[in-house]
């Protein structure tokens, strides 16, 4: 397989955890300029994906098709690209994935009659949008609703604070910080320990 | 911990650890009565659970082949997951919530006060609620209940005081944060809550009660019991007169043992019990074990569910504390104006964003579902559970042709929903929208149900051999020395989560054991 490295449209990020070292077939990124949450989290302002199955169009490819799928409008590259890497992983070990995904992109530029790649954001997830139903899309958006949100990345951008136990919960942390709206009386929320 | 031999057929071998079966095995042991204790799944601790939804699904849950039939919704969402119940030590007491609620009379006699509904195969309770009060203040006093025992409620975390300040615009009268098998104080050797909000994983607290960490950690310093994990029951065996002697299991080295038995006693959850009494089926007993009646499997009850999520255009964090953190129970009574039998309960309930993105709308994408993720951090949310009817034909049966990793036939778990459940669903989604609204939502998300958590009915309780698989002891009519002892047992669903109630009749059942061990009648 014919790997290079591509650069993609958005620039991304990725956190310590998840950092994804260079190699011959890489999907790399730069942080996006607004990316102040996750650039906390990443070592670096690039990013680079390692691809063992498919080669850097079509991981770019697969990247834009999860953003037409999913679309948020404000999260970065770097956190579609772990979606990227697990459809990779599984095409790497399954051959009829990477052939499920080759055929998708070839419907994808016949419905957009040319390079749907080069079409703008909107344009291409209203392509996407008609792929809803086949293989293809369901293939994609079902690793994604795992890969996508499950990441810490992912919960820095939508401010979800993960594991507490290590931090002594939520006790002395804002669990009960709420304050647009009146405070239960005492009997129905009694007062804390 | 004993270590009861194969061959010693004086024991009581329990069949799963979960509320039934952990209660059960430990109200034995503390009586006297050796116990061997058989649980499919590896025991972990409060140092071994994880603050991770997925990493947490993939350690506990009972993730073994299943099938699905039927018009319900969870059959097309989660075809493989009818259940989102648990395979360790503690069972699914390790992901309840807490929520402890007693039945409400009425609900013991719901074919007399609900009447003929069509399709429905209703039937009264063998007992009622004065016959269960004595054991269900046992059992609050052993789970810590707050709001019984002098114990204080826990503290309402954000996302109650949205549901609170909805509920007090409609006019509910009876919203707080509920009765709780949550520590709010240090109690019984285990320390209080400190709002991780992660109870559906595993309380790494120690501070919400299960049978992991509190039952049998007490029947082992017995000295009575025998606790076996990663024992896999594939069989129940009978001698010549039809009573139960033997089980068979696959233990945690993959190795087929026999465990003689004076009595057995089944506590595997709704979808297992009854798959196990068929998978037991013999010359003698051909439908299965304690299935005269034809109604091991049937009668499957998984509650009326639902759950309603709302944006705001303030923050929440409804993921800070307790995951059900209070109830409405205004609507839980019985009052057919609504156009609906039975009533339903309303529960806050909090999911991190891991499973939000699974749950909120199962196959879901596109802008709209994005837009309720990106607002995930102003959400607020509640799950709606009510009382479901009772269907001869939403039923366990074992698959014809698959089988699990023992060789097994699986189980398949049928249900469509009743009229009556989808008007109760209707209502419920409606009022959950209202509260919210009252609250100042932006957005009201009604969300399907999840996979069922509250498995019910199977092997239920009857006052009469051929209306149901046991009677008010959980004793099958059919064989003296075999008992259910979980929630299978429950003739009809009532509203409440189930777990107390399960707790109550185990503690109940123990004694009727102990006795009837002692009277050398079984």
């Amino acid at each position: 397989m014919k790997q290079a490295a591509i650069k993609v449209d958005a620039p991304i990020a990725i956190s310590r955890r998840h950092f994804l070292k260079t190699g011959s077939g890489v999907l790399v990124g730069t942080l996006a300029a607004g990316s102040g949450v996750l650039a906390a989290l990443a070592p670096s302002r690039s990013w680079a994906l390692t691809l063992s199955a498919l080669n850097e169009t079509e991981g770019g490819k697969l990247l834009k098709v999860t953003r037409g799928i999913f679309p948020h409008d404000t999260l970065d590259d770097a956190v579609y690209a772990l979606v990227v890497k697990d459809l990779d992983a599984a095409a790497a070990k399954d051959a009829s994935v990477a052939t499920l995904l080759r055929d998708g992109f070839k419907q994808l530029d016949k419905l957009a009659s040319g390079d749907w790649a080069s079409l703008d954001y909107l344009a291409r997830e209203n392509i996407v949008i008609k792929m809803a139903g086949t293989d293809f899309f369901e293939k994609i958006r079902g690793t994604s609703v795992v890969s996508l949100y499950n990441n810490e990345m992912a919960w820095a951008h939508f401010g979800y604070e993960g594991a507490s136990y290590e931090m002594g919960g939520y006790f002395d942390r804002g669990f009960q910080d709420l304050d647009w709206l009146p405070d239960p009386d005492a009997a129905a929320s009694p007062a804390k320990a | 911990m004993a270590k009861i031999a194969l061959d010693d057929d004086t024991a009581v071998v329990v069949i799963g650890s979960g509320a039934g079966g952990g209660t059960l095995s430990n109200e034995l042991c503390q009586k006297g009565v050796k116990v061997v204790l058989l649980e499919a799944g590896n025991r972990e601790s409060a140092e071994s659970f994880q603050n991770d939804e997925w990493g947490s699904f993939g350690q506990i849950s009972w993730l073994d082949k299943r099938t699905t039939s039927g018009s319900w919704r969870v059959s097309r969402d989660f075809s493989g997951l009818p259940a989102w119940i648990c395979k360790t030590v503690g069972g699914s007491t390790t992901h309840w919530a807490g929520a402890s609620l007693r039945i409400q009379e009425h609900e013991f006699k719901a074919r007399t006060n609900y009447g003929d509904v069509a399709g429905v195969n209703l039937l009264d309770w063998p007992l009622t609620l004065k016959d269960l009060e004595p054991y269900y203040a046992r059992a609050e006093s052993k789970m810590g209940v707050t709001r019984t025992n002098g114990i204080p409620g826990l503290p309402g975390n954000n996302n109650f005081k949205v549901m609170y300040a909805g509920a007090k615009k409609l006019g509910y009268k009876d919203c707080h944060t509920g009765r709780m098998a949550i520590n709010s104080r240090e109690r019984d050797g285990r320390p209080h809550c400190r709002q991780l909000g992660f109870c559906f994983q595993g309380c790494k607290m120690d501070a919400k009660w299960s049978t992991m960490n509190a039952e049998i950690p007490k029947a082992e310093k017995t000295g009575n019991l025998d606790l076996r994990p990663g024992a896999q029951v594939l069989k129940i065996e009978h001698d010549k007169s039809g009573k139960v002697n033997a089980v068979v299991y696959v233990d945690s080295d993959g190795k087929k043992q026999r465990q003689k038995a004076r009595v057995v006693c089944v506590a595997g959850n709704s979808i297992e019990s009854p798959r196990l009494l068929l998978n037991s089926e013999s010359s003698m007993y051909p439908d299965g074990l304690a299935n005269s009646s034809g109604q091991v499997g049937r009668n499957y009850m998984r509650h009326m569910t639902g759950s309603v999520y709302a944006t705001f255009d303030e923050p929440v964090h409804m993921w800070r504390g307790t995951t059900m953190a209070g109830i409405i129970t205004d609507e839980a009574r019985h009052d057919p104006s609504r156009g609906f039998v039975g009533g339903y309960e309303i529960e806050t309930l909090s999911i991190g964003l891991p499973f939000m993105a699974a749950f909120l709308d199962p196959g879901g994408w596109g802008r709209d579902f994005c837009r309720a993720m990106d607002n995930y951090a102003y959400m607020a949310g509640m799950w709606l559970v009510g009382e479901d009817m009772p269907q001869e034909n939403n039923r366990i049966t074992v698959h014809a042709t698959e089988k699990d990793q023992h060789g097994m036939p699986v189980p398949n778990v049928h249900f469509d929903d009743h009229p009556n459940d989808i008007a109760m669903r209707e209502h419920a989604f409606g009022q959950g929208r209202a509260i919210y609204e009252a609250a100042g939502a932006n957005h009201v998300y009604p969300v399907p149900p999840y996979p069922s958590t509250h498995n019910l009915g199977t092997c239920r309780m009857s006052a009469k051999a051929k209306d149901g698989v046991v009677n008010k002891n959980g004793q099958a009519h059919d064989i003296s020395n075999l008992f259910i002892s979980d929630g299978s047992q429950f003739t009809t669903g009532a509203a409440e989560n189930p777990t107390l109630t399960i707790v109550t009749l185990a503690i109940r059942q123990a004694d009727y054991i102990a006795e009837q061990m002692s009277a050398k009648a079984i």
